[in-house]
């Protein structure tokens, strides 16, 4: 069972909304249920990211949606120091990852990385998914965020 | 190569036009008028009637539509438009490479390409506001302090350090270089204000791994370059540039959302230097002087490697600021100051600044050029490349 939190991690920012097409409605149902779900090509099995309404490797529009384990592996970050937001004014420094998921053809998500945002990052660190629940949107929504896996 | 399917030689630049070079939200003119004044500059120094005009090519969703140019010209025919769709300005080149693909098919004979900014007008790239919620692929990263340019790209260039261990010298080496080269460019937002290593090196970070001097400037401003033909350009006031080659370079799943491009760890340029070197006839080595496009320095370094002006194990050998001064290195950079220190006009006014070589006019004048490279708006989805020559160039 992922964790889960219901601690903003950069309070104030835009939320995000299913696109008025239908097209990733599954994606944010699934993280409401505390699920990490993706696309899923009924013809050629590639996960794909983001989402679209054709599957990129053999053009199928068969596109299921899979929930696929919460964890992945850090492929690149960056530490944002200068607020480009006003709720970011007074925040500091935070961590923005680029999170591979090797069980799910490698596709990346990004996301902020819990914990001390001062904290060493290491490309190929193991991360898994903390859910942000935000029950106070319109609509209420939850974030995936992630935190370094600790050492079993 | 079949002639009857290439630009070269078919293709100048005749004249180029800008207006004053303003810090961000500064214009005094609105940013229609900052275009007419652009066009009329580059009619001017072309020795051309703005009634000529046929033809328009922008990008970036320029916001100056060319119905309300020609209407407010006064042109009598206005027989082609077009708009290069890209993020960012990666579609400098494009542009060019646009009016000459509509000249050389015959749909138009006078082709502006522009670019107009007033951001105080409009509103500024590097700062994001609202609460609506956002929808689409920027859900993906917006709500986690992912919006701004600088942090679109940022990620990139973390991955390129890691997977090619490069440092931070070359990135160091252009900033230096591009400041240096504004110091004797009038126009040049940043003239008179220096910069040195130490300086970079303790500037404050804007994302790491971005410092304050990887970062481009906001500014307003506008810019124009009138292109015709060949034939046509002999007859007029200067000199033509000839357009050698110019390509448009996106490469498997480029668009993709959420940072998925197949290729992550590129300037984007790697589909079109095979095409543009092969149309352009010529070779990295024939380059004499290189305009590219800094978004952020981590691109440029990436821009170089991938056009063949140095490869991933030499980067610190070949980028450094004595190899990139138009006065006395090998590899002339950015010889107007370019994005980060002469203005940021999404790239058109390094567009221009290769001409300005190629016809001996530039303030950080590189002896002899024959041949000039000037690309555009490296790590977006689809960028652009274009090489300019004297026409002697053509062999």
């Amino acid at each position: 069972m992922s964790r889960f939190t219901s601690e903003a991690h950069l309070p104030g920012l835009r939320q995000p909304a299913p696109a008025n097409d239908g097209l990733d409605a599954p994606f944010w149902e699934g993280t409401r249920a505390h699920e990490l779900r993706v696309q899923h090509c009924r013809s050629c099995e590639i996960h794909q990211w983001g989402p679209e309404w054709m599957c990129h490797a053999c053009n199928s529009m068969e596109l299921d949606w899979v929930t696929v384990d919460p964890v992945g592996q850090i492929y690149s970050w960056q530490r944002p120091h200068h607020p480009v937001h006003r709720a970011l004014s007074d925040r500091g420094p935070y961590i923005i990852v680029l999170v591979e998921l090797p069980h799910a053809d490698n596709l990346r998500m990004v996301g902020n990385l819990l914990g001390d945002p001062l904290q060493e990052i290491e490309i190929g660190a193991s991360v898994s998914v903390v859910f942000e629940d935000h029950d106070d949107g319109d609509p209420d929504f939850t974030l995936v965020q992630w935190e370094v896996t600790p050492a079993s | 190569m079949s002639d009857n399917y290439n630009l070269r030689g078919k293709i100048a630049v005749v004249g180029v036009g800008e207006t004053t070079y303003y810090k961000h939200g500064q214009s005094p003119d609105p940013e229609f008028v900052l275009v007419l004044k652009a066009i009329l500059a580059a009619c001017d120094d072309a020795g051309i009637n703005p009634k000529e005009i046929d033809g328009f090519c922008s990008y970036s969703n320029d916001r100056n539509d060319p119905p309300r140019l020609a209407n407010a010209l006064g042109l009598s025919e206005l027989r082609y438009s077009n708009m290069q769709w890209t993020s960012g300005g990666g579609g400098a080149a494009a542009a060019v490479q646009n009016a000459a693909g509509a000249i050389t098919a015959g749909s138009a004979n006078v082709v502006v390409a522009y670019r107009g900014l007033a951001q105080g007008q409009f509103g500024r790239f590097g700062r994001s506001g609202g609460s609506r919620p956002v929808s689409g692929g920027a859900a993906y990263t917006l709500p986690y302090g992912m919006m701004s340019a600088a942090q679109m790209y940022a990620m990139r260039t973390t991955r390129f350090m890691y997977e090619h261990g490069v440092g931070r010298n070359a990135m160091r080496s252009i900033a230096m270089a591009c400041y240096h080269h504004a110091q004797n460019n009038p126009r040049a937002v940043m003239n008179g204000r220096t910069l040195d290593a130490d300086t970079y090196d303790a500037s404050r970070w804007i994302s790491e791994p971005y410092r304050l001097f990887d970062c481009c400037l906001e500014n307003d401003g506008a810019a124009a370059m009138i292109i015709t033909r060949s034939d046509h350009a002999m007859d007029l006031a200067k000199a033509p540039a000839m357009v050698l080659g110019a390509q448009q370079s996106g490469g498997h799943r480029s668009g993709a959302t959420v940072e998925n491009a197949t290729d992550y760890v590129t300037s984007s340029f790697k589909p079109a230097v095979k095409y543009l070197y092969e149309q352009a006839g010529v070779t990295p080595q024939d380059v004499d002087v290189v305009q590219s496009y800094e978004n952020f320095t981590g691109g440029v370094v990436m821009s170089l490697i991938e056009h063949g002006f140095c490869t991933y194990e030499n980067v610190d050998q070949v980028l450094t600021f004595d190899n990139l001064r138009a006065d006395g290195g090998n590899l002339p950079l950015n010889t107007s100051g370019g994005n980060l220190a002469e203005c940021y006009m999404h790239g058109l006014g390094l567009q221009i600044e290769a001409v300005r070589q190629v016809r001996g006019e530039s303030c950080n004048q590189v002896p002899d050029v024959k041949v000039a490279l000037a690309n555009a708006g490296p790590m977006v989805a689809v960028a652009s490349t274009a090489i300019y020559g004297t026409p002697e160039a053509l062999g």
